[in-house]
């Protein structure tokens, strides 16, 4: 079947769906599973001192954590509803592999976050010290051990690993569980998400902290939350680096499409460097891949083949070299991927009209045919490979936003640290205002982080196997587009709420005083 | 035992009684699970393969037929 044959409207319509409803979903999270660990750590300093401020910080801040995660929760759901009704063909090819792990998710969120929440909320002065403040480790260990688990599926489909194909039912079956979940993609994905999401709680705890400090009010609170932040802050941003870095050269041994995309690179080179500020000035267009310019560049020599290969000389191969091949590097042209994807799916196409005509030898001959190129099997749906190229100049800018604001963020926490502990963050405003808009700036980088990994892998569902175009249900284009808009309007609201009501609890946060 | 169950369900009554913000959230909560269960499971996101098929064969063959016609 060729990409000719579906529609690509539904297609793009379903695509835009699942990502307006990911994206907002992933304006929630974060902050859930940063601030748990904030609160618990604060909750800790109040056990280990006994000083009734830590408390009242610890109060303060918990009520924030519960206003995001009551806005937040069961929008992930929404996600799940549309594997099965728009992608089931996607659905019912990853269900095996997809289905431990989501399972498992479920009833740790379900046992873990939701008995130990009422604890945290309900049990001040009615469970001990002790008791109240495991609660609180568990509901962050709780959070994040489901994040674990959607993040080892979605892993997979960046690296799809651990599993077999049945050519009989068309699904992928778990051959190895441990593989799936300690798969590097996996590991790196999980470290880099999670430590991204405290950098941003961080910043979130550091900007509210500023703005009291600004206001002059609950001066105590803003401190001492400022120091928390900010150290865990710094440790959190330092931790993120490093497993970005680990990152990068997963996603250039797995994904070297998506590599070369979150660089603009479209020619190979050895001693690659790296933009650290550069911007087209001609926007390349997947079919004319070499019609791109640049603008003035600023470049970090070597920087690119040291983040693929930890070394400064490595050749990096660029989208050109990837779709037309590079002998001398081994690389396998999207031509070449294309002949052996199309030779898979006729091979499937003939196995299954064997096995309904009961003729064995055939369909072991095309049972053969099938798993010699089923590594490909994806690519055969299309004629051109240009249309396997991802939207670069999306990729690239998601990319260097999202790194700029990272390292720009471990300068904040590093300056904020420095002046909490001199005592000077009330005179030196200018952090604090710093520090109150790097919070906007801390969300647009999660999202950038999404786009990355997300926009990146395109046009893959399932790297190599699946594009999107074949995972998509034969359903009516005008619901899809109906609903677009629904979730688009229910999802601002929810935001617009959330945003309202932790303003509204700021703001009327009873001046606890200087100390 | 009859104590302790006792003393979980004043514990959770107690603490619904006394929420403040808490109230709001559960109020959007609600509303929020009705919407997303109540409206757009049941009238926008039928499950394909469930709705248009009985068995896993008839599933499975379906996705075979998209993904190789």
């Amino acid at each position: 079947m060729l990409m000719e044959h579906f529609n690509l409207a539904l297609v793009d319509w379903s695509r835009a769906q699942f990502a307006l409803t990911a994206l907002y979903h992933w304006l929630f999270v974060p902050l859930t599973l940063g601030t748990s660990f904030i609160i618990a750590i604060m909750e800790t300093i109040y056990v280990k001192t006994g000083k009734d401020i830590w408390k009242r910080i610890t109060k303060f801040w918990m009520v924030l954590f519960a206003i995001n995660f009551a806005i937040g929760v069961a929008t992930g759901i929404i996600l799940e509803f549309e594997f099965g009704t728009n992608w089931s063909n996607y659905s019912w090819f990853v269900g095996d592999i997809f289905g431990a792990p989501l399972a498992i998710e479920g009833i740790m969120a379900f046992f873990l976050e939701s008995t130990f929440f009422a604890v945290m909320f309900f049990g001040w002065n009615k469970v001990s010290k002790g008791f109240h403040l495991t609660s609180t480790w568990l509901v962050a260990l709780g959070s994040n051990l489901s994040a674990l688990w959607i993040l080892v599926a979605n892993a997979w489909m960046q690296n799809p690993v651990g599993m077999h194909f049945n050519p009989e039912t068309a699904r992928n079956e778990m051959v190895n569980f441990w593989a799936v979940l300690f798969s590097p993609t996996a590991i790196n994905k999980f470290l880099h998400t999670i430590s991204s999401a405290y950098v941003m709680s961080a910043i979130f705890v550091l900007g509210v902290s500023a703005w009291f400090l600004l206001k002059k009010r609950n001066q105590a609170l803003a401190k001492r939350s400022m120091i928390v932040a900010s150290t865990f802050g710094l440790i959190m941003s330092v931790f993120m680096v490093i497993t970005g870095d680990e990152s990068a050269r997963e996603v250039f041994r797995v994904q070297p499409m998506k590599f070369a995309s979150m660089e603009g690179l479209y020619h190979g080179q050895t001693d690659a460097p790296l933009t650290a500020v550069g911007f087209f000035t001609k926007t390349p267009k997947p079919e004319a891949p070499n019609a791109n310019e640049w603008g003035p560049k600023i470049k970090i020599p070597g920087m690119l083949s040291y983040m693929a290969a930890l070394n400064t000389h490595a050749y990096v191969p660029g989208i050109n070299d990837l779709i037309h091949g590079n002998t001398a590097h081994n690389i396998i042209s999207y031509y070449e991927r294309i002949k052996m994807g199309k030779l898979a799916i006729a091979a499937l196409k003939e196995f299954q009209l064997a096995k309904k005509a009961a003729n064995d030898s055939v369909a072991r001959t095309a049972l053969k045919t099938f798993e010699a190129n089923y590594k490909y099997f994806g690519y055969g749906y299309y004629n051109d490979p240009h249309k396997l190229i991802p939207d670069v100049p999306l990729v690239f800018y998601s990319f260097h936003t999202m790194v700029g604001l990272g390292l720009l963020f471990v300068l904040i926490f590093l300056l904020t640290l420095i002046y909490g502990l001199k005592g000077k963050l009330p005179v030196k405003r200018w952090i604090l205002y710093v520090a109150l808009w790097a919070i906007p700036f801390a969300y647009l980088a999660q999202e950038a982080g999404w786009m990355v990994a997300e926009f990146g892998r395109q046009p893959w569902v399932v790297q190599n196997y699946m594009p999107t175009l074949s995972a998509v249900s034969n359903i009516n284009q005008t619901s899809v587009i109906i609903t677009f808009f629904l979730f688009g309007v229910i999802f601002t609201v929810l935001l617009i709420a959330e945003i309202k009501i932790m303003l509204n609890q700021i703001k009327q946060l009873k001046d606890g005083g200087q100390q | 035992m009859v104590k302790l169950v006792k003393k979980v369900f004043f514990f959770y009554y107690d603490g619904f009684r006394s929420m403040t913000i808490g109230r709001k959230l559960w109020i959007i909560i609600l509303i929020k699970l009705f919407i997303i269960f109540a409206i757009l499971k049941l009238f926008f996101f039928p499950d394909f393969l469930k709705t248009h098929f009985k068995t896993d064969q008839q599933r499975s063959n379906y996705v075979i037929e998209q993904l190789t016609k």
